[in-house]
Order: structure tokens, then sequence, then C-alpha cells
């Protein structure tokens, strides 16, 4: 075969594959919206899950996950951002900075199922917790850790360095100068990957099978009080989560309209992960934009 | 008259020294990087113990465990505590997935950086990170009433079968080899692609055998922490693959993974219990895989850095 015709051949089968790549987002996001909008209404949102009847909705599984992520956030990013500015500002190259490394790589690369496991020992059984939303939002925040404490350390380590040197040299002191300079101008970074991050927890669900459950308690929304069973603010009761809800129903469900249900669920969810990526992407270059007075 | 102070005493005082701060600031984030470095040991303690005590205190066999494909826990005369099923479930997706994906994904790499920079970045890019943020369940839901339908009737057997893991987690594992991919290509140094072209070879011949040999350990690492993602998934592999304790004998048999096995049981099995106490073990086996993914990426990333 003539060298020009392999060329063009072999052209023709990388735009093959970009077609299919293209092809595949299109199929699923086709499938995953057609699908889910017929099911998609005011009542599915703000109804009550049904373990055996049709027609029940998702109320309770929107606002754990919501709800999960928020706490999994509270813990995650204050850790991930002391966590980031250790690696970027203090860890000097050695022994130990390796070992930390290292401890990142592994618990970046574990598997959700294994992080799920190691909660249901340690935060469900060893704690004789049972099954609460406390125990899977620390689950989630060592599946979510790795990724907030690199994200940090990039957005650190791309401060330029003279804002740092302009500021030690006025005699400010090291962590004076963090909190004030540096933390500041890498906040936008650190939003931007926050963001995307919570985006990655909202659709988790292995991690959290045997840490947060597959039931929730009947909940009652005038009940505030977090000390009340009943309260959906009680960090201790069992929570289903979305994400969980849509396999709970696949595999181990009664309910006769399970496509609907799961349909409209995972519409939900891919809706609020896409919302969730646009968000970082828009508020993080309008950050950056006001910050640094560019356009 | 306004009495005049000395400078002195103008000044304005704090009692606290910024020092306090400093020591104080550094202590926050030490203590931050001390939980990361005690949640990994954790893991690795809580679950080795945990996973080895089916071997110590109930007394199963490692060899037995590993090498048996008798996966019978619940039989109460006659036991079989055989995960090789599950452990071949587990490698044959992961293989094949990667099968799948790495050609997919390195050929979109490539489409993004040499055969259109410009416009194919810019449509391959977000198509890419949109696939990255679809969860898991989503794609084991599609899956499960898509695909699996579509292979009972237009391929054969039930429609739930390794096959149909295979393709669900190939296209779960794509963003991952695609995103890395892409890197390792665009950060060669432009004095190779130009060296090629100048001797008049073509774009395909300069991809076959300048760029791809260049970045063949970054684009093996890709590889790699693609199939460790598959090895790992749990959910949405278990949705579509059948969960049979057998062996496959085809690609169109149902099958089960240690992910699946897993999920499926650790709700419903008494805590402590024999049959518990394996699947800790299985996850031992899972905690073990991705140490050695991990060493095998610093294997290739060290010889990366000889080249």
């Amino acid at each position: 075969m003539n060298s020009k015709t392999a060329d063009r051949l072999a052209t023709g089968v990388f735009i093959l594959i970009a077609t299919i790549i293209v092809a595949i987002l299109a199929g699923l996001f086709f499938y995953i919206f057609i699908n889910g909008f017929k099911n998609i209404s005011l009542e599915f949102l703000t109804s009550p899950s049904s373990n055996v009847r049709a027609g029940g909705g998702i109320r309770d599984q929107l606002f754990n996950s919501v709800y999960i992520l928020f706490i999994t956030m509270l813990i995650t990013v204050p850790l991930g951002i002391g966590g980031g500015i250790y690696m970027a500002e203090y860890a000097r190259p050695g022994k130990v900075t390796d070992l930390i490394r290292t401890c990142i790589e592994v618990l970046s690369s574990l598997p959700s199922i294994v992080i799920g496991m190691f909660g249901l020992l340690v935060f469900v059984n060893t704690t004789g917790w049972g099954y609460t939303i406390f125990g899977g939002a620390l689950a989630l925040t060592i599946f979510n850790l790795p990724t907030m404490v690199r994200t940090t350390e990039d957005a650190i380590r791309a401060v330029p360095r003279d804002l740092k040197e302009a500021s030690l040299a006025l005699g400010i002191t090291h962590w004076h100068t963090i909190k004030t300079v540096i933390l500041p101008s890498a906040f936008p970074s650190i939003l931007t990957g926050a963001i995307l991050a919570a985006g990655r927890v909202f659709g988790e669900a292995a991690a959290l099978l045997f840490t947060a459950g597959l039931s929730t308690p009947r909940l009652d929304y005038t009940n505030w009080n977090p000390f009340s069973e009943q309260s959906p603010l009680n960090i201790f009761r069992p929570a289903e989560t979305l994400a969980v809800h849509i396999w709970s129903v696949n595999t181990q469900g009664l309910i006769p309209d399970v496509e609907e249900v799961s349909s409209g669920a995972a519409a939900v969810l891919v809706i609020s992960v896409l919302i969730f990526n646009l968000a970082a992407r828009w508020i993080g270059s309008m950050i950056h934009k006001r910050v640094t007075a560019s356009k | 008259m306004e009495k005049i102070l000395p400078a002195k005493d103008r000044l304005l005082k704090s009692k606290t020294s910024r020092l306090d701060g400093e020591s104080r600031g550094k202590l926050i984030v030490i203590l931050c990087a001390v939980i990361m470095i005690s949640a990994t040991i954790a893991i690795t303690i809580f679950l080795g113990t945990k996973g080895l005590q089916s071997f110590t205190k109930n007394g199963v066999s490692i060899l037995e465990f590993l090498t048996s494909t008798k996966w019978n826990p619940t039989d109460k005369a006659n036991p079989g505590y055989g995960v090789l099923p599950f452990i071949f479930g587990s490698f044959a997706v992961t293989f094949l997935s990667a099968l799948v994906a790495a050609p997919l994904g390195i050929g979109g790499a490539i489409f993004m950086t040499e055969i259109a920079p410009s416009w194919g970045r810019k449509v391959l890019q977000p198509v890419v990170e949109l696939l990255v943020g679809i969860p898991s369940v989503v794609y084991g839901f599609i899956g499960l009433s898509v695909l699996v339908p579509f292979i009972r009737e237009n391929v054969g057997g039930l429609g739930f079968s390794l096959l149909t893991g295979t393709i669900v987690l190939a296209i779960m594992i794509l963003p991952t080899i695609t995103t890395i991919a892409t890197d390792a290509i665009s950060s060669l140094p432009s004095h190779l692609r130009e060296g090629s072209y100048a001797l008049g070879a073509t774009r395909w011949q300069t991809i076959r055998k300048v760029l791809i040999p260049a970045a063949m350990p970054s684009l093996l690492t890709a590889i790699i922490l693609g199939m460790a993602r598959a090895f790992g998934e749990a959910l949405a592999v278990q949705m579509v693959i059948g969960n049979v304790r057998n062996l496959p004998t085809s690609i169109l048999d149902a099958s089960a993974t240690l992910t699946t096995i897993i999920t499926l049981n650790m709700g419903h099995t008494t805590y402590g219990s024999v049959e518990n106490n394996t699947l800790w073990s299985m996850g031992l086996i899972l905690l073990i895989m991705s140490f050695a993914f991990i060493l095998l990426i610093r294997y290739l990333s060290s010889r990366r850095k000889l080249r």
C-alpha cells in the first residue's frame, strides 16, 4: 500500500474514532434526557419514595444527597486545603513528603467500594453508630480528600512567586502571607476544584451503600431539631442518596415502575452534575476576572 | 488643650505575637497531612486484619480460596469458599474493557492533538469531561435498560454477560485513558514531530513510528489507570453482569467479579460469619490489586524518567 493511501486511511480511522466517542456521549445524553424528562415532574421531586407501589418520588433521596454532599464538603474542604497548603508551602523534599505523596496516590486510586468497606468496618461497626449520614460523609471525605489536596496544591503553586516574595519582603510572616496573599489569589482555582469534586461526590454510590445505608426513616420536614430521629437534619440517621436509590430500585426493588423512577432519578443526577460542572467553570472565570481585573 | 501622648503609647499594640499564629498555622496544616497518612495506614491495617480473618479465624485455606471454583458458603454440610471465578471475572472484564477502550482512547487523543488540534480539541475535550461526570450508577442503569435487552435480542445469551460488563466498563474508562493520553502526546517536544515531517514522513508514519513510541510509557500509564478503575468499579458492573457463581465459558455467559459479589452479599450476611469474612478477604484482594496498579505505574514513570 502506498504511504499516502495509508495516511488517508489512518486519518479516516481517527476521525471515525472521534465520531464514535462523540456519538457515545450524544447517545447517552439523548437517552437520559428523553426518558428522564418524561418522568420528572414537581410531584416526582416532592413526594417520598415508595417501596412496593408505583408512583413514588425522590424527595428524601434528593435531600439526602444534597445534605451528605454538604456535610462531606464541610469536612473535606478545610482538610483538603490544609493538606494542600502543607504540600505546597511547608513540605520539604524528603522521605516524609514522599510518604504523603504515596498516601495521596493510594487514597485516590482506592476503589470506592473498598472505601465503603472501610467505612462499614470503622464508622458503622466499630463505632456502633450503624448506618449514618455522618459515616457516609466521612467515607466520602476519604474518597474526596486526595482530589481536594491536589487541587489546592496546584492552585497554590500556580500563584506567582513575586506575590509571595513581596509579602515576605515586607516582613510578613509565612503563615500570614499564606492567609492574606497566597490563599486569596489561589481561591478561584480552589473553588473550581471543590465544585468539580462536589459533582463527583454527588454521583457516588458504592462508598455509601454500606455507610449511609439503603433506607431513610420517615422524615418530618417541619422538625428542625438536629437530634430528633425524624428530623431531616439529624446526621446520625440512615440516608439513601439518589445514586444509591437508582441502584437499589434496579437490583433489589419491588416497585413496578422501576424504569420510570430510575430514568427520572438518573436525569436529575446527571443534570445536577452538569450544573456543578458549569457552575465551576462560570464561577471560576468570574472570580478570576474580578481578582485579576483581566478580560 | 489636648494632651499629647508620647509616641510609644500611641502605637497600636496587640498582645498576640504574629509568631503565635505562625506556629498555630503550621500545626494545623501538619495535622491535615497527618490525617491523610493515618487514613491510608488505617485503611491498610483495618482491611488487612479483617481480610485475613477468614484464613486465621475460620480456617479457610488460602490455596482453596484462590484456586477453587466452588463458591458455596451457605451449604452447611460441605461449604466451598473458592473465589477463582470472581477473580477470573474481575480480570476478564478489566482486560477486555481495556482492550476496547485503549484504541478508542488513544485514537481520540491522537485526533485531538495531531489530526485536528484546533477544533478537534474544542469538541472532544468537553465531551470527555462530560463522560467523566456521568455517575457510575447511571452507566449501570443505561447498560441494564438498553444494552442488556439489545445483546439478548441481537447477539444471544441472557443479555447479562461478560460482554455487557465489558462494554459498560470500556465506556467508563474511556475518558481516563483519553485525558492522560492527550496530555502525554501533546507534551511531546515538537521537534520530534517537525523532524519527522522534515524527513518527508506522512502524518500516519509520524504518529506510528515517532509519536506513539515516544509517548509509550505514558500511554501505558493511561491504560493501567483505566484498568485500575475498571477493576474496582462495582455498581455499574453489578447491574449488568448477571452475578452467577460459575466460571464463564464464553463472553456471552453471565459472570461475576470480586466487586459485584461484595456489593451483592455484604448487606445480607451476618457480620462476623465465615461468608461475611470471605467477602472481606475479597476486599483485601481489591486493596492489594490497587497497590499493585500503583507499583506498576511507578515502574512505568521511572522508566519514563530514565529516557
